[in-house]
């Protein structure tokens, strides 16, 4: 993961010029389009309101800046024309001199400009980088507390990877090119534009063999950038057929090596690495044609300009100053066309960035909260399914008609192969999602009357998937209630069994768990997460009593510690072992996501269903043990 | 980084040609400045008129001329002109050059070596001075009186005449006189301030001076143009040259890299881990080939364009050179000075970016967890130190980055006034001219800017040598497990797996994770490997298809040591099915074929139905050509099980390996595949790891594993005599498995 991120979220300090840059030619290979590029636009120009102020100081001295600099070079040409004409002079006239106080006057204005132009420069900078970070920073804000507020179905069908990468990459491209396409589009167009006016100023003629220059290199641009978009994306399909075998003869070396398969992938291999070969260069070479193709255009420019200008400075329609002055512009003039003709590719990823976020601010939210919730000054425990309808999807109803009473301190335990839906329960009783028809009461109230707080702080919950995070043991404990002290937290350890062996682990209860809490053995971690539960002292509880990768004395800790945690309250176990089965108060089966029998262990082995079959087939096992 | 430097070999011809190359790229865009400084100074200021010796001259002004000269730079100015009149064989031609031959006989220059001209530069330059401050004396004259070096002579005297008939000394020395203003300040000065005579010269000789300067500038174009075509030729080939070297470099990498890291055993898999190797082969090189691009077309050109210029700007104004230092060394300090401040918040950046992207995914990740424990609110806060901690470091390096490119502009127009103000004395005291001036500008900016982009190769260099480095380490690996120098065959095609005394540690752990494993499997035999999680069951079988080799002890395969076959002749006896089911791209027949692809589709089907696989397989439209995806995504663990199983089925080894190969079956299936299996098993070895007791029960032979150790061999019923361990599985599991 963390390789991965140094790719995609390097940031880019040349942001700006990032287009021109490198021989990648990057700016031609736009990615991908919004769908919506005008609604989305609307909606992130209505974002940006926000930042008004900023952005109108952001176009003003953004413009203000390109023109001090613009007008440099006539005046620099000015101050040049004067010394050739002190020179004439003076080898004509022998006594004139060069007029030093009118060149001396010259570059103390144009300094004076410059200095402006640069101090607007970075002003308008630093405004719009203050701007472009608020926006990122408020995006990324938004996002983190859309995911709080949307339901759990949307991560059903949603994977991590994609959040995720909206809040860094799509936010970051967000506010980089917005960043970039701000700044570009004014200084573009005022250079442009000043940059034009200027040229006329000094001489028709000249403009009109500059500009007429222009349309050559678009032609040139559009021929290369057509061919070169064509190998470009061969290249891809073909770098993208070449790491799909790496990813997958590495994924799968162990069978690769088994079943003597090293000579076909390596054969393989090299005629994908051969085909790829073969457009890779065209494509790189293409490419980077488009630097030497913009200074040839530059060059004849150049060549132009000395040439024409030459020859009016003979006929005295300019004077030489001009010429270097035109020079100059010619120069800068292509620059901010090139970004002009590139803003389109900026903007199309800004909107596509930016379509992702709002799409995702935009997502359903969970159900409102009621508007009177019910507050219960006890809670005593009680839970009742009135013919509770369910399913994931609404064309997919699981649970069908489901009953039942749970009184206050009994214990259910639910029961039923891998992957028949028991955790479905637990999701419905903490609201995680709402059910299609029927109600769930506790204490004879809807749990829907109750707001989601106040039903949930009623729950505790252990789960298979022991979910901590990068923080210290007691900081982890501690989340089951975060106002509680040191010492309350050293309590809840000690009943939870974290208490012995967290003497053993260096720092103690302030050890912290790494990124991926593999600094700490599965069953300690389900110990931190029992002593969570404790801590939070719920009600209800909710545990899963799966026990699988943990080794026989850590599984006879976890038990003591979860009967300690059950004792006098209501309880929902996803149950394995024998014991609490047949010790339950009520048994749900479960198959196929839905409850197919209930009742307690001398009931449902009567009724001769599911459960007994199940129940004889292990019995035989047992008998043979 | 210098360990990949041999992949540039095949390449040394390409590289050299592009280094060529960009030499006369870099020369070529150096020239064009000078030839708008030719514009500028020959074809504006001096009409055109290269120098101060004339391509003709009339008869009586060369006379005129050899007035002011030496015998022996007359002998010098005669031997480099021809006399011609109307008995001139070229006379027809000549004329129409020169129409004023007819009137008058002229001199044509036929000098052409330029050093020679050269030499005529200050003799004719003098003498035209003087001739023409005469002239210029005359059409002064006041009151029939010409005032010459102080002398008041009658208006009406030939002064030409006059002066010829004085000795050579005086003459020498009215020269002198004549042309000390300009002495001066050098020969360049003499040839500008002849221009104006040569011109008048001309038109009395009927040229026309105006087509002369237009010829000029134009010529001088078409040369730019030329030289442009050339720059954008050269350019075009390195692009050519660099695009082919990078791309067959990074060919010959991917192709080291890929085979290198397919002869690579388990080791070197977990040293390297499987995600980092693939970003090895494939985004490293890709970054290696940007790099090599930039190398050739941006590293090498920039000194050559870099030291080009200052030469060529000395060349114009040596005194001036202090400005390009000066601006050199603001630009690099500036540069530094940023990058020393923005540096370390670089690295942090990166840093907090990854614990933003923490904080977001322990947030999914914990969804349930955060819910339930109603801590939104704390994840909230816990994000916001996040991203407030990420948005202030990254303000702080925008905004000391946005200060770069204003101050950098700031110093290149400051350059800029420079030159302008410090030339503007130096055309004044005639060192240099305009021309020159605007020239030495445009190198200045030229250096600059070579400058600049070595400056950020800097930033990009360390980049790509970082991937550059990672690659070098999988090329310098050395796999750990190697064929033996003289392989010994299997005599015997039993496939009976022995172990004596096997002790095995992970490289770099502090224990061994196997300790003195004895056992033997013997054909028709089933023996099963049970233990709990880090007991060392996979480890065990992992070193039977060497995957691993044992640190100590012996591995047997039909008496012979696995080390000393082939790793090809071992593993065609093993029918390996590994944890994981993992399949590859294509289709489901061609992923079974992967065993042995000269398999029957009797063999194929066979497999495939002992594996429980053929009921998932019919149900699909294509049946067995039923695509699988990359890893086998498009189907569930399960049947992904179930056609590894049978992929090593259709192998029909001696030798079974079974690596919890059951886990994702459920109870029925397992129990019905076993029974099948153990049909078309009858005659081999087979070695089962597995997790539930009910699925190795029948085993003639079970091993239970603990810490690395044989804690009890036997079968069930004796082992739940015996040893303790087993016991404690068989009830846990009992009781657990009961409903699973």
């Amino acid at each position: 993961m963390s390789e991965r991120n140094m790719r995609t979220n390097q940031v880019r300090p040349m942001g700006r010029q990032g287009g021109q840059m490198g021989p990648g030619g990057g700016m031609m290979h736009g990615g991908e389009k919004a769908r919506n590029f005008k609604g989305t636009m609307k909606k992130l120009i209505k974002h940006l309101n926000a930042y008004k102020l900023s952005i109108i100081i952001v176009i003003v001295f953004a413009a203000a800046s390109s023109i001090f600099t613009i007008v440099g070079p006539k005046m620099l040409g000015q101050a040049t024309t004067k010394l050739f004409e002190g020179t004439l002079g003076k080898i004509g006239g022998m006594d004139a001199s060069i007029d030093f106080e009118y060149i001396g006057g010259i570059i103390i204005t144009l300094l004076g400009l410059y200095i402006l132009s640069s101090l607007f420069g970075y002003i308008q900078g630093w405004v719009m980088s203050n701007v472009s970070m608020k926006v990122s920073y408020g995006f990324r804000r938004d996002i983190s507390e859309k995911i709080n507020r949307m339901p759990l179905r949307y991560f059903d069908s949603t994977n991590h990877g994609e959040v995720l990468s909206r809040i860094t990459n799509d936010v970051d491209t967000l506010s980089q090119t917005l960043n970039q396409s701000m700044t570009q589009i004014i200084t573009s167009v005022t250079t442009v534009i000043g940059v034009l006016i200027m040229m006329f100023s000094i001489s028709w003629s000249m403009t009109l063999v500059a500009l007429f220059i222009l349309p050559i290199s678009m032609l040139l641009i559009m021929f290369v950038a057509k061919r070169s978009q064509k190998y470009f994306k061969e290249q891809q399909v073909y770098l993208g057929h070449l790491n799909g075998h790496v990813e997958e003869m590495y994924g799968g070396h162990v069978v690769m090596k088994a079943f003597n398969g090293e000579k076909k992938s390596v054969e393989k291999f090299e005629g994908l690495n051969e085909k790829l070969y073969g457009v890779a260069w065209k494509s790189q070479f293409l490419s980077g044609m488009m630097m030497p193709i913009m200074s040839f255009v530059g060059n004849i420019g150049y060549v132009a300009v000395s040439v024409l200008g030459g020859w009016l400075a003979i006929k005295r329609t300019i004077e030489v100053g001009d010429i270097q002055a035109f020079i100059q512009y010619v120069r800068s003039f292509t620059q901010p066309i090139a970004q002009l003709a590139n803003i389109s590719n900026v903007l199309q990823q800004t909107a596509a960035s930016a379509e992702r976020v709002f799409e995702f601010l935009a997502e359903e939210e969970e159900t409102p909260e009621t508007e009177h919730p019910v507050k219960l000054e006890h809670v005593h425990g009680s839970v009742e399914f009135q013919n509770v309808h369910f399913g994931y999807k609404e064309d997919k109803i699981i649970i069908n008609d489901f009953s039942a009473h749970v009184k206050p301190g009994q214990k259910v335990a639910i029961v039923g192969p891998t992957g028949a839906g028991k955790t479905t329960m637990v999701k419905l009783l903490m609201r995680f999602y709402d059910i299609n028809q029927g109600a769930i009461l506790i204490d004879g109230h809807d749990i829907r009357e109750f707001s989601r707080w106040d039903l949930r702080a009623m729950f505790g919950m252990v789960l298979q998937d022991t979910w901590l995070y990068n923080d210290s043991i007691m900081e982890n404990i501690r989340y089951g209630r975060l106002d509680a002290a040191d010492e309350e937290v050293k309590a809840a350890a000690k009943a939870a069994h974290v208490d012995s062996f967290v003497h053993t682990l260096p720092d103690g209860y302030n050890m912290v768990l790494n990124e991926e809490a593999s600094n700490v053995s599965q069953g300690q971690k389900q110990l931190i997460t029992i002593a969570r539960a404790i801590l939070a002292d719920p009600r209800i509880l909710i545990l899963d009593e799966a026990t699988s990768s943990v080794d026989t004395r850590t599984e006879i800790q976890i038990q003591k510690a979860m009967n300690n945690l059950m004792r006098n309250r209501t309880s929902f176990i996803i149950a394995h072992r024998l014991s609490t089965i047949r010790d339950a108060d009520l048994i749900l089966v479960m198959d196929h996501g839905d409850i197919v029998e209930q009742g307690n262990h001398q009931e449902l082995l009567a009724k001769g269903g599911l459960y007994a079959e199940l129940y004889n087939s292990q019995f035989e096992i047992a008998q043979a043990i | 980084m210098l360990k990949l430097v041999r992949y540039l070999k095949p390449f040394t011809v390409m590289i050299i040609a592009a280094i060529v190359l960009l030499f006369v790229q870099a020369m070529s865009d150096l020239s064009l400045p000078d030839y708008m400084s030719d514009i500028v100074n020959k074809g504006i200021q001096q009409g055109g008129i290269e120098n101060a010796v004339p391509k003709a001259l009339r008869q009586s002004t060369m006379n005129k001329l050899t007035i002011f000269m030496s015998d022996r730079d007359k002998a010098k100015v005669n031997k480099s002109y021809t006399f011609v009149d109307s008995s001139n064989v070229d006379y027809d031609k000549y004329v129409k050059d020169y129409p004023t031959l007819a009137d008058e006989p002229i001199y044509i220059l036929t000098e052409t070596d330029k050093l020679e001209i050269d030499l005529l530069n200050p003799i004719i330059g003098k003498a035209i001075l003087a001739v023409s401050g005469i002239e210029k004396a005359k059409t002064e004259a006041k009151d029939g009186q010409i005032e010459l070096n102080g002398t008041k002579i009658p208006a009406n005297v030939d002064l030409f005449a006059l002066l010829a008939k004085q000795p050579i000394e005086k003459r020498t020395e009215f020269t002198q006189s004549m042309s000390e203003k300009f002495t001066a300040l050098g020969d360049n000065m003499i040839i500008q301030a002849a221009i104006g005579p040569i011109k008048s010269e001309y038109q009395a000789l009927g040229i026309n001076t105006d087509k002369i300067q237009s010829d000029y500038i134009m010529s001088a174009g078409v040369l730019m143009l030329l030289i442009s075509l050339l720059s954008a030729a050269c350019t075009v080939l390195v692009g050519l040259l660099a695009a082919r070297v990078a791309a067959g470099l990074s060919k010959n990498l991917r192709k080291d890299i890929f085979a290198k890291v397919e002869s690579f055993s388990n080791t070197e898999f977990d040293k390297f881990s499987t995600a980092s190797l693939i970003t090895r082969t494939t985004n490293d090189i890709t970054q290696i080939q940007m790099l090599v691009i930039i190398m050739i077309r941006m590293v090498v050109y920039a000194p050559i364009m870099g030291a080009g210029g200052v030469i060529k700007a000395i060349g114009k104004s040596s005194s001036m050179s202090w400005i390009i230092t000066l601006a050199v060394v603001l630009l690099l300090g500036l540069i530094l000075s940023v990058f020393v401040v923005a540096m370390p918040k670089f690295k942090m950046i990166q840093k907090l970016i990854d614990r933003l992207n923490l904080v977001t995914r322990e947030n999914l990740t914990g969804m349930m967890v955060i819910r339930a424990f109603n801590t939104q609110e704390f994840e909230e806060k816990r994000f916001d130190k996040a991203n407030t901690d990420l948005t202030n470091t990254n303000l702080f390096v925008n905004r000391v980055m946005v200060f770069m490119m204003p101050a950098m502009l700031l110093i290149m127009n400051g350059v800029t006034l420079l030159i302008v103000w410090v030339g503007a004395y130096q055309i004044a005291n005639s060192a240099m001219q305009v021309g020159d001036m605007m020239a030495f500008m445009q190198y200045a900016l030229q250096i600059l800017f070579s400058f600049l982009m070595l400056s950020m190769m800097f930033i990009m260099i360390p980049r790509a040598s970082v991937s550059a480095q990672r690659v070098a380490e999988v090329l310098d690996a050395k796999p750990t497990i190697l064929d033996p120098k003289d392989p010994k065959n299997f005599d015997k095609v039993e496939g009976i797996v022995e172990f004596i005394n096997v002790s095995f540690r992970y490289p770099g752990a502090e224990e061994d994770a196997l300790k003195n494993i004895s056992f033997k499997a013997i054909p028709g035999q089933t023996t099963a490997f049970i233990g709990s999680t880090g007991s060392g069951k996979t480890t065990l079988i992992n070193l039977i298809p060497r995957f691993y080799d044992a640190s100590n002890g012996q591995v047997l395969i039909d008496e012979v040591d696995v080390r000393m076959v082939t790793q090809h002749d071992l593993r065609e006896k093993i029918g390996y099915v590994p944890q994981k089911g993992s399949l590859f791209s294509g289709t489901i027949e061609s992923n079974l074929r992967y065993a042995d692809e000269n398999a029957t589709n009797e063999d194929i089907n066979e497999a495939a139905n002992i594996a429980q696989a053929m009921e998932f397989i019919s149900e699909r439209p294509e049946g067995i050509a039923a695509e699988i995806s990359q890893g086998g995504a498009n189907v569930s663990g399960g049947q992904k099980q179930r056609l590894s199983i049978a992929r090593a089925l259709v192998k029909k080894p001696e030798i079974y390996i079974f690596d919890d190969s059951f886990s994702a079956l459920d109870f029925k299936t397992d129990s019905v595949l076993r029974k099948a299996l153990k049909a078309q098993t009858e005659k081999s070895t087979v070695l089962i790891v597995a997790q539930r007791i009910s699925t190795i029960m029948n085993a003639e032979q079970i091993i239970v594993l603990e810490d690395g150790k044989i804690v009890g061999i036997g079968t069930h019923s004796e082992l739940m005599k015996s040893c303790e361990i087993y016991q404690e599985i068989a009830l846990s599991q009992f009781s657990k498995e009961e409903l699973a």
